[in-house]
C-alpha cells in the first residue's frame, strides 16, 4: 500500500459574509485521488466551504476568510496567488448546468482558447478527449457545431464536465452536480465520478445520502458553519460518532 | 364601484386612443404633403440629384448632401459613444464595487438630461477650437465637433442600456467563465459580452436613432451648409437641421419650398423607423436564448 498524499486542506478555516460567521474554525485534510462528499442539511455551509477552494466567494462583497486553505500544500489565499491560475488547477461544476451560450465544440476548448491555443488540430484533439472521458462523445460527435443549449439537460452538465476536464486541472469540485437531473442522467454523472477518481481529487456536495454512499471515499457532515464530523464513507453512514450525524443521515432532521 | 372601474377603462381606452390618432395624424400629414411635392419633383430627381439648393434661385432638390450630413455626424457620435458606452458598461459590471457603482450611474444619467443646446454650445465654443489646435485644416463649424458631442451626449443611452443586458446574463454563465480560469477581461470580452449582444446591438441602434434624429447640436455646430462629402472637417446640413432651418424661416406656407420639409421628414422618418423596427426584432429574436 502506497502512502496517501493530502491534497486540499483547510486549517482553522472561519469565514463570514459580511457579520455572518459561515465556517467555523474548520480543519479537514482531503486526500489525493479520493472522492470526498460534503453533506450535511442546506445552509449549513458546504457550498461556501467548497468555493472557498477555488476562490469563487472573492467576488461576493464582504466575504472574508481567515485561516489557511492549502492545495499541494500551498495556501492559495497567499498574496502571490493568481485566482485564474489556480482555477485551471481546481476545476468546478455547479449545481445547475451553466455552458456558454457557443457550440458544443467551443464550448469543450473554452479553457484552452483563453490559455491562447489556437491550432485547431490540437483543440479537436482535445474535445474528444475531455467528451470521451465525460462520456459524452458518442451522443454529440456528429453535432459539435451546434449549439450547446440544445443539449438536454443531463448532456449540458456532462458537458460542463467535458469543459472543465479539457483543462486537465487536479481537483474537481462540483456543487450538487445531479441535483437537477434526471434518475438516468444522474446515475450517468456518479459513473463518471467513479471512473474520474483514478486521475482528479474530487470533492463532491450533495443532499443525496444514497449517492454521497455510492460515489465517494470519505464524508464531511458540516452542521450550521461547523465540520461535525469527517470519516470513511462507510464508517459515517455505518456508525456515525456524533448525535447531530446520526440523525442527519436517517433523516430525523434537515 | 362598478362604474368608477367603467370610467376608468374608458379613460385608459380613450388615451390609447388618442395616442393612435394622433400618430396617425402625423402620418397623414407628412404623406400627404410629400405627395404634393413629389407630384412636382420626381423621386428619381430627389434621390440622384447632388444638390440641395430649394431656397435658392437656381433649385435643386437633392436629398442626398443632406443624408450624407446626418450619416456622417451619426457615424462620428456612434464610434465615440459604442466604445465609451461599452466600456463604461464593462467597467460597472466587472470591475466597479457596487457601492462607486451606485454613485457614478446617477451622475451619467446627468449627461443625459443636459438639453441639447447647451451640448451645441459647448461644441461650437469649446470642442472645434480645441479641436483646431491640432487639426489646422478644421472649419469653424463642422461635423465633426457636432458628431462628437453628439456622441457624448449619447454615451449615457448605450452605457446603461449595455449595462442592464450585461447584468442581465445569467450568474452562472459569469461564474461557468470565472470557474474556468478567466481573467476578469476573458469574461468580460469572451463571454459577458457576447452572450448581452443582442441587447448591446439594441442599445447601439437606439443611440443611432437618437444621433439621426438630433437636431440642436448639429445645427449650432455643424454650419448649416449642405453638401455631398463625407469630409468631417468641413461645414455640413443634417436633416433634421434642414427643417428646423425652413420651419423657422419665411417660406410661404403651401410653396414647394414649404413642402421640401416634409419630403426631409419622410426621410427622416424612414430612417428611425426602420432602425426602430430593427431593434425590436433583434430583442425579439433573441429574448427567448435563456430560458
Ligand atoms: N452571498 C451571501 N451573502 C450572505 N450570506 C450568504 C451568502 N451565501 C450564503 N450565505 C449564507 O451562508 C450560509 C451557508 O450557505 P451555503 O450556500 O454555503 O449553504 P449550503 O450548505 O450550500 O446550503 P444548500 O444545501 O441549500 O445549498 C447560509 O446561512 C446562507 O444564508
Ligand atoms: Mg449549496
Amino acid at each position: 500500500m502506497n502512502k496517501k498524499t493530502t491534497k486540499l486542506e483547510a486549517k482553522e478555516l472561519n469565514a463570514y459574509y459580511g457579520d455572518f460567521h459561515a465556517l467555523k474554525n474548520i480543519n479537514i485534510a482531503m486526500e489525493e485521488k479520493n472522492v470526498t462528499a460534503f453533506i450535511g442539511p442546506s445552509g449549513c455551509g458546504k457550498s461556501t466551504f467548497l468555493r472557498t477552494f477555488n476562490r469563487m466567494n472573492d467576488y461576493i462583497d464582504g466575504f472574508r476568510t481567515e485561516g489557511d486553505i492549502l492545495l499541494d500544500g500551498r495556501d492559495i489565499y497567499a498574496k502571490d496567488v493568481r485566482v485564474d491560475e489556480l482555477r485551471k488547477e481546481v476545476g468546478m461544476v455547479f449545481q445547475k448546468p451553466n455552458p456558454f451560450p457557443k457550440s458544443i465544440f467551443e464550448n469543450v476548448v473554452y479553457g484552452l482558447r483563453i490559455q491562447g491555443i489556437k491550432k485547431k488540430a490540437v483543440l479537436e484533439e482535445a474535445a474528444e478527449k475531455s467528451l470521451r472521458r465525460s462520456a459524452l462523445w458518442e451522443e454529440v460527435k456528429d453535432k459539435m457545431d451546434k449549439s450547446a443549449l440544445a443539449l438536454s439537460g443531463g448532456q449540458q452538465q456532462r458537458l460542463c464536465i467535458a469543459r472543465a476536464l479539457a483543462i486537465s486541472p487536479s481537483v474537481l469540485l462540483m456543487d450538487e452536480p445531479a441535483s437537477a437531473l434526471d434518475p438516468l442522467s444522474t446515475a450517468k454523472i456518479e459513473e463518471l465520478i467513479y471512473e474520474l477518481k483514478n486521475e482528479y481529487t474530487i470533492v463532491i456536495v450533495t443532499h443525496n445520502m444514497q449517492q454521497a454512499g455510492r460515489v465517494s471515499d470519505h464524508t464531511a457532515f458540516f452542521y450550521m458553519g461547523e465540520l461535525v464530523e469527517f470519516s470513511k464513507t462507510k464508517t459515517m453512514f455505518t456508525s456515525p460518532q456524533d448525535n447531530r450525524t446520526q440523525n442527519y443521515i436517517t433523516g430525523r432532521f434537515g | 364601484m362598478r362604474v368608477s372601474e367603467k370610467i376608468i377603462e374608458g379613460l385608459l381606452w380613450l388615451s390609447a386612443v388618442i395616442t393612435i390618432l394622433i400618430t396617425i395624424g402625423i402620418i397623414w400629414v407628412l404623406l400627404s404633403e410629400s405627395i404634393a411635392f413629389f407630384s412636382e419633383v420626381s423621386i428619381v430627381r430627389f434621390l440622384t440629384e447632388k444638390e440641395w439648393t430649394p431656397l435658392f434661385a437656381d433649385k435643386k432638390f437633392g436629398i442626398m448632401p443632406l443624408v450624407a450630413g446626418t450619416l456622417l455626424t451619426t457615424f462620428i457620435a456612434i464610434a465615440v459613444a459604442l466604445p465609451l458606452g461599452l466600456t463604461i458598461a464593462i467597467y460597472l459590471n466587472e470591475y466597479a464595487h457596487a457601492r462607486f457603482k451606485q454613485v457614478i450611474k446617477p451622475m451619467l444619467e446627468v449627461l443625459a438630461t443636459i438639453p441639447t443646446v447647451v451640448y451645441g454650445f459647448f461644441a461650437l465654443t469649446v470642442v472645434t477650437p480645441f479641436l483646431q489646435g491640432f487639426i489646422p485644416g478644421l472649419a469653424g463649424f463642422n461635423a465633426l465637433s457636432a458628431g462628437i458631442v453628439m456622441g457624448i451626449m449619447i454615451i449615457p443611452m448605450i452605457s446603461s442600456l449595455s449595462e442592464d443586458a450585461i447584468s442581465a446574463v445569467p450568474r452562472s454563465l459569469r461564474e461557468a467563465a470565472y470557474g474556468m480560469g478567466s481573467t476578469r477581461l476573458q469574461t468580460a470580452f469572451g463571454v459577458m459580452v457576447p452572450a448581452a449582444s443582442s441587447g448591446i446591438v439594441v442599445s447601439v441602434i437606439l443611440g443611432i436613432s437618437r444621433a439621426v434624429g438630433e437636431t440642436m447640436i448639429v445645427a449650432i455646430a455643424a454650419g448649416q451648409q449642405p453638401r455631398l462629402t463625407l469630409n468631417p472637417l468641413v461645414p455640413i446640413e443634417t436633416i433634421t437641421t434642414y427643417i428646423v432651418q425652413v420651419s423657422l424661416g419665411d417660406v410661404p406656407h403651401g410653396s414647394l419650398e414649404y413642402r421640401t420639409i416634409f419630403a426631409a421628414g419622410i426621410t427622416l422618418f424612414i430612417f428611425t423607423f426602420a432602425l426602430n423596427n430593427i431593434s425590436f426584432w433583434i430583442k425579439k429574436k433573441y429574448q427567448e436564448k435563456y430560458d
